[in-house]
C-alpha cells in the first residue's frame, strides 16, 4: 500500500474533525493553547486553531497559537549530524494552567512527544497536556499514545510517511512510500 | 564542526550558523528555567594557562546551562606549574574522558597543536591562545552587532556595516579575530591605533587604517566602534612604552563624549572589557544607550553554548 493516503480534502476534514474534537472533550475553547512541533506540526496547529475559530468566534487563532522547538530535549542526538535548532514560540501569556494540545504531523516511536513533554516541562505548568497528529503510523516505543488522530495508517518500519502542506512543500498530500524490498 | 579553532577558517554559513544558534540559546535563557538536558553526560574542561575570570566563568556558565559536566585546570597551582608538558596535561585530559577542552594559552597556536597533536580524542575550543585568535569574542562581538543593526537578523550577515577597532591591534587576538570574521560576515572594518601598536603585516588585511580616532570619524559613518583595552604594561615605563603617555593616548584614541557625539544615531559601542574608564573609553561612554558592553557579557553566554551545542550534539565523527 503505497502513494498518496491523504489528499488534500481528506487532511481538510480530518483536520475540522480533530479541531471540533478538541472543542467537545474541552467543555469549549477557554484554556486551550496550542503548540506545534516543527516543522509541520506549526502549520498543523494554525489550521487547527484557525477551524476553532470557525466554530467558536471568541476564539483568537493567532493568540492561542505557537511552536515548541524540541531539538535540545531528543534523545538521539548523538547518532545524528548535529540538527538545526528552530525558534520556541509561546503565547503571550504563556501556558501556565492552560489546556495544552500539543500538535505533529507524523506519531511513529513517541520519542518526538517524550522530548517535547520535557520541552513543556521547561516553560512553564499546564493544566493538562493532550496531543493530536495528523497521521499514526504506529511502532510506539514508549508508552504514549494520541488523544486525537486524523488517520491511523499501518505501516511496516521500512516505509517512509511523508507530509506534505501547502505552507512548506507547495500541496496538501500524505504519501507513504519504500517499503520491503 | 569539530574544533573551534579560529575565525579565519570558518565560512560564512558556518559563522551564519553559530549565530542563529546562539539566536535559539538566548531565547532560552529569558525563562525561568534556565537549564537544558542537551549536553548531559558530556563533560567539558576548561584548561586556563593564563588568568582569565570572565571568559572561564562565560564557559562554565554555557556549559552548565546545557548539563554538562565542568571540570576546571588552571595551570596556577597545578602540574603545570611543576613543569608537565601541554602533551602530557592533553594525555591526562583525554585519560578522564573530555569531550571538549576549552583552551586559553599564553602561545600562539596551542589550541591548534591541542587539536591537531594526535594527543587526545575531544573537540577544542579556542579561549584566547597568545596574540593569535579568540574566536568565541569575536563571535559574540558580531552576534551583539547583527542584533542591533540588522533587521530580521535570523541567517544573514552583517553586509553593509562598517565597524570600527579601535586601540591595541599589535597584541589584540580579540581584533585579529574580529577582522576576520567581520569581514567573512560582509562586514568593512577599520583599524584605528598608534603606529607602534599596528602590526606590521598589515597591508594584505582586509581593513584601511587610521592613525588617530577623529581621522577615522572623518572618513567613515560608523555602524559599530569596538574599543579594545589598553593593557598597562604597555603604556609607559621606558624603552618599553608603546607611545609616550596615557593623557596622550585619551587625546587621540579615547571615545570621549565629544567623538560619542559624532556617531551616528543608531551606532553602538562595543567592549570586549575589562575597560579602562577614563583611558580608552571615558565613563559617560560606558555607561551611555549607545553602549552594548554589558549585553555583550550576556550574549557571550548564548555565543558559547551555540559552539558547545555545534561540536558537542552531534553524532560521533572517527
Amino acid at each position: 500500500m503505497t502513494g498518496t493516503i491523504l489528499g488534500a480534502p481528506d487532511m481538510a476534514r480530518a483536520l475540522t474533525r480533530i479541531a471540533h474534537e478538541i472543542l467537545e472533550r474541552n467543555d469549549g475553547p477557554e484554556s486551550l493553547v496550542l503548540l506545534g512541533i516543527p516543522t509541520r506540526g506549526v502549520p498543523l496547529a494554525q489550521r487547527l486553531a484557525q477551524r476553532i475559530a470557525v466554530a467558536e468566534p471568541g476564539f483568537d487563532p493567532l493568540n492561542r497559537c505557537g511552536g515548541l522547538d524540541i531539538t535540545m530535549y531528543r534523545d538521539d542526538l548523538h547518532r545524528h549530524p548535529t540538527r538545526t535548532i528552530g525558534p520556541t514560540t509561546l503565547p503571550a501569556h504563556g501556558v501556565d494552567d492552560a489546556v495544552v494540545v500539543l500538535v505533529d504531523d507524523v506519531f511513529h516511536t513517541g520519542r518526538t512527544i517524550r522530548a517535547a513533554l520535557d520541552a513543556i516541562n521547561d516553560v512553564g505548568r499546564p493544566r493538562a497536556v493532550q496531543l493530536a497528529v495528523l497521521v499514526d503510523r504506529g511502532h510506539r516505543e514508549l508508552p504514549i499514545r494520541a488523544d486525537y488522530v486524523g488517520k491511523n495508517i499501518p505501516t511496516s518500519r521500512s516505509e517512509r510517511v511523508a507530509v506534505r502542506l501547502s505552507e512548506i512543500d507547495g500541496d496538501d498530500a500524505v504519501v507513504l512510500t519504500g517499503g520491503a524490498q | 564542526m569539530k574544533h573551534l579553532l579560529g575565525t579565519d577558517d570558518l565560512t560564512r554559513a558556518e559563522a551564519i550558523r553559530i549565530l542563529d544558534t546562539a539566536t535559539q540559546m538566548a531565547a532560552t535563557q529569558e525563562r525561568e528555567a534556565r537549564k537544558l538536558p542537551t549536553l548531559r553526560g558530556k563533560t567539558v574542561v576548561n584548561l586556563f594557562f593564563e588568568d582569565s575570570t570572565r571568559t572561564r566563568i562565560s564557559f562554565e556558565a554555557a556549559a552548565k546551562r546545557l548539563s554538562a559536566d565542568v571540570i576546571n585546570f588552571s595551570a596556577k597551582g597545578s602540574s603545570v606549574s611543576k613543569g608537565e608538558s601541554l602533551k602530557d596535561t592533553a594525555l591526562t585530559l583525554q585519560a578522564m574522558g573530555a569531550d571538549a577542552v576549552v583552551v586559553r594559552h599564553w602561545a600562539s597556536g596551542a589550541a591548534h597543536q591541542l587539536a591537531h597533536g594526535n594527543w587526545m580524542h575531544g573537540s577544542v575550543v579556542n579561549a584566547g591562545d597568545g596574540t593569535h585568535q579568540h574566536p568565541t569574542q569575536a563571535l559574540l562581538d558580531a552576534y551583539t552587532a547583527r542584533r542591533h543593526l540588522v533587521d530580521e537578523p535570523d541567517g544573514k550577515g552583517l553586509d553593509g556595516l562598517r565597524i570600527a577597532i579601535v586601540g591595541d591591534i599589535l597584541h589584540s587576538r580579540v581584533a585579529r579575530s574580529n577582522v576576520a570574521l567581520l569581514t567573512t560576515l560582509g562586514a568593512q572594518v577599520s583599524l584605528v591605533a598608534p603606529p607602534t601598536l599596528i602590526p606590521v603585516g598589515v597591508g594584505p588585511w582586509p581593513v584601511d587604517v587610521f592613525m588617530n580616532l577623529d581621522d577615522a570619524l572623518d572618513a567613515h559613518h560608523f555602524d559599530a566602534v569596538m574599543m579594545l583595552r589598553v593593557q598597562r604594561e604597555r603604556m609607559s615605563g621606558g624603552g618599553a612604552a608603546y607611545f609616550p603617555s596615557p593623557a596622550e593616548y585619551t587625546r587621540l584614541f579615547g571615545l570621549d563624549s565629544a567623538r560619542l557625539a559624532r556617531l551616528d544615531a543608531h551606532s553602538i559601542v562595543m567592549h570586549p572589557g575589562p575597560m579602562n574608564r577614563g583611558l580608552e573609553i571615558s565613563a559617560e561612554a560606558a555607561d551611555s544607550t549607545r553602549s552594548v558592553i554589558v549585553e555583550q557579557v550576556a550574549n557571550g553566554v548564548a555565543v558559547r553554548m551555540a559552539a558547545l551545542y555545534l561540536l558537542l550534539a552531534g553524532e560521533e565523527r572517527p
